[in-house]
């Protein structure tokens, strides 16, 4: 069952400027996602990746095309906060999405809004805390912690507010490699214990390779989408728009184009070691 | 350097005075000022005088920070109680010219002193001991009778928070830009006021820009999470007053009849 699916999506920031047509920062994306999906929306600056993931909780509303969550129509504006109660997003920089001075108050702002009761919201922040493991920050003050910890803080926000899908646009642009891994292994534990569905925006390929199905984005359209490892094969495709491969990928093609014999791409360092010794016998 | 800078001030602990009901240290902390300026001998003034310095001792905060935030007042402090002890009434106890100093002046400037001193103590004992959250939760709750007559209560307590909530970001940020402006060789301690001031401008202005931006993505993520004004939300925190308040209220309800009965056991002063 698809729990988001958008058809034939245009958007475009600005009005009609100087009798020219604007450019459409999406243009004409058509894209399901399922339940529990954990997917990653790829692409260098400027393709159109954020302003998608702005619609999927209604953030912006489609110029042309229709996105549906969870079967609601995210252009009704009597179903927006029903449909931001079901999809959660998590920006890019973690100082600018903290909105109280205590970490667990930060966490219940989600709840307070839609009217939860207090005792209900006290054990929702203790859960969703402790499912990011931040439960011993819990009366710390936001700024004092490191990158990781506040993107980790953002996700039990949205965690706290029960939501079935969570959005994340570029959780980890700003974090160091630690803050990363935190991020990323937060989010696979999520998935796959909590079913929950990711929406993972990115443009480090390392992370996308992590994900059920990659949707390449160039220029506001799909480019390519499949699994990790059918993306990440077409070599040539993704290096024709500027994009990267993983470095254990970018080896065995490069080895490959040296006349060595690959049949199947490696997508991880540990993929890619198995199959050096087995090509060296 | 500017990391220095704490706002509100706040020292986190235990004591009775940390865990009463914010509400009640705001309504109590008026009665008090009210009162201080209403003691009118020299009895009274030494009730309230040792009232302070009692829930000083219990409010488990050290003397020396207290001693610290009279610090910064004691020009004040100083100026007024000069100034009083020259305008006084009455006959002439010294003179030299036209100055003058009568007992009614030296009354005066004791007094002066003393109410600066103590109303100083007792708003730092309030923003020691309640958490800037707190402090914005009991005025919203305090203020809730207004929103009738269409003040915005809760936007305004709103603002309060994230107020509070950024000053250390952007105290960074401003060390951050400092440091990047030093570094393409901006001049910031040397020259006279003017030229000081005109160096803080390359300073102001990235972060003008940066706060605008910051804003507008802080208003994305509150929308995001559903945040529609103050119709139909809760809170985790529900403040609520309990024995330890009704016993903190009678304390200074009897420290205020105290003073009431010395104001007319015994002529005044002033």
């Amino acid at each position: 069952m698809e729990f988001i699916s958008a058809q034939n999506v245009c958007f475009s920031y600005s009005e009609i400027e100087d009798g020219k047509k604007a450019v459409n920062a999406v243009d004409g994306v058509s894209l399901d996602i399922k339940k529990g999906e954990f997917v990653a929306l790829l692409g260098h600056n400027g393709c159109g990746k954020s302003t998608m993931a702005k619609h999927f909780n209604a953030m912006l509303v489609p110029d042309s095309g229709k996105v549906y969550v969870d079967g609601d129509d995210t252009s009704d504006e009597d179903k927006t906060y029903d449909i931001r109660r079901k999809v959660g997003l998590v920006q890019q920089n973690p100082d600018n999405q903290l909105v109280a001075s205590i970490v667990e108050e930060d966490v219940a702002f989600g709840p307070e809004n839609l009217g939860v009761p207090p005792q209900e919201i006290r054990l929702r922040v203790d859960e969703a805390l402790k499912a990011v493991d931040m439960y011993e920050y819990r009366k710390n003050a936001p700024f004092k912690l490191s990158g990781g910890q506040k993107q980790r803080i953002a996700i039990a926000g949205v965690l706290a507010m029960q939501t079935e899908c969570i959005v994340l646009d570029e959780p980890t642009a700003m974090l160091d490699p630690n803050g990363r891994n935190e991020v990323m292994s937060t989010l696979i534990k999520l998935n796959k214990k909590k079913n929950m569905t990711v929406v993972l925006i990115t443009h480090y390929m390392d992370e996308a390779v992590l994900a059920d199905r990659v949707v390449v984005m160039d220029n506001g359209r799909i480019l390519t989408q499949g699994k990790p490892e059918e993306v990440f094969s077409q070599v040539e495709l993704l290096k024709k728009h500027r994009l990267d491969v993983p470095q254990a990928t970018e080896l065995a093609y490069k080895l490959r184009g040296c006349g060595v014999k690959i049949d199947r791409l490696p997508l991880t360092t540990e993929d890619c070691v198995s199959m050096l010794e087995e090509v060296l016998g | 350097m500017v990391r220095d800078v704490t706002l509100g001030q706040f020292y986190p602990g235990n004591s009775f005075i940390h865990r009463l009901d914010p509400r009640s240290k705001i309504l109590l902390l008026i009665g008090y000022l009210v009162i201080i300026f209403c003691t009118f001998n020299y009895l009274s003034l030494s009730l309230v005088t040792i009232f302070t310095l009692f829930y000083i001792l219990i409010s488990g905060v050290s003397p020396k920070i207290y001693l610290k935030s009279l610090k910064v007042i004691i020009v004040i402090v100083l100026i007024t109680s000069v100034l009083n002890l020259f305008y006084g009434t009455g006959e002439p106890i010294w003179q030299w010219g036209i100055i003058s100093i009568t007992m009614n002046g030296i009354n005066r400037a004791v007094f002066v002193t003393i109410r600066i001193v103590c109303l100083i103590l007792a708003s730092s004992c309030l923003t020691f001991t309640t958490s800037p959250t707190d402090l914005t939760d009991a005025i919203e709750s305090l203020l809730k009778p207004i929103a009738k007559i269409h003040f915005p209560v809760h936007e305004v307590a709103m603002m309060m928070t994230l107020a509070l909530r950024f000053v250390p970001t952007l105290l960074e940020e401003t060390d951050k830009i400092m440091q990047a402006q030093k570094a393409r060789g901006a001049d910031m301690d040397s020259g006279n006021i003017v030229t000081r001031v005109k160096a803080f401008i390359p300073i102001l202005i990235p972060l003008f820009v940066s706060a605008f931006r910051r804003a507008y993505d802080v208003a994305t993520a509150m929308e995001c999470r559903c945040y529609h004004g103050g119709a139909g939300r809760t809170r985790m925190k529900v403040l609520h007053m309990t024995k330890r308040d009704a016993a903190a209220f009678a304390v200074v309800a009897l420290m205020i009849s105290g003073v009431i009965v010395c104001n007319m056991m015994f002529p005044a002063v002033m």
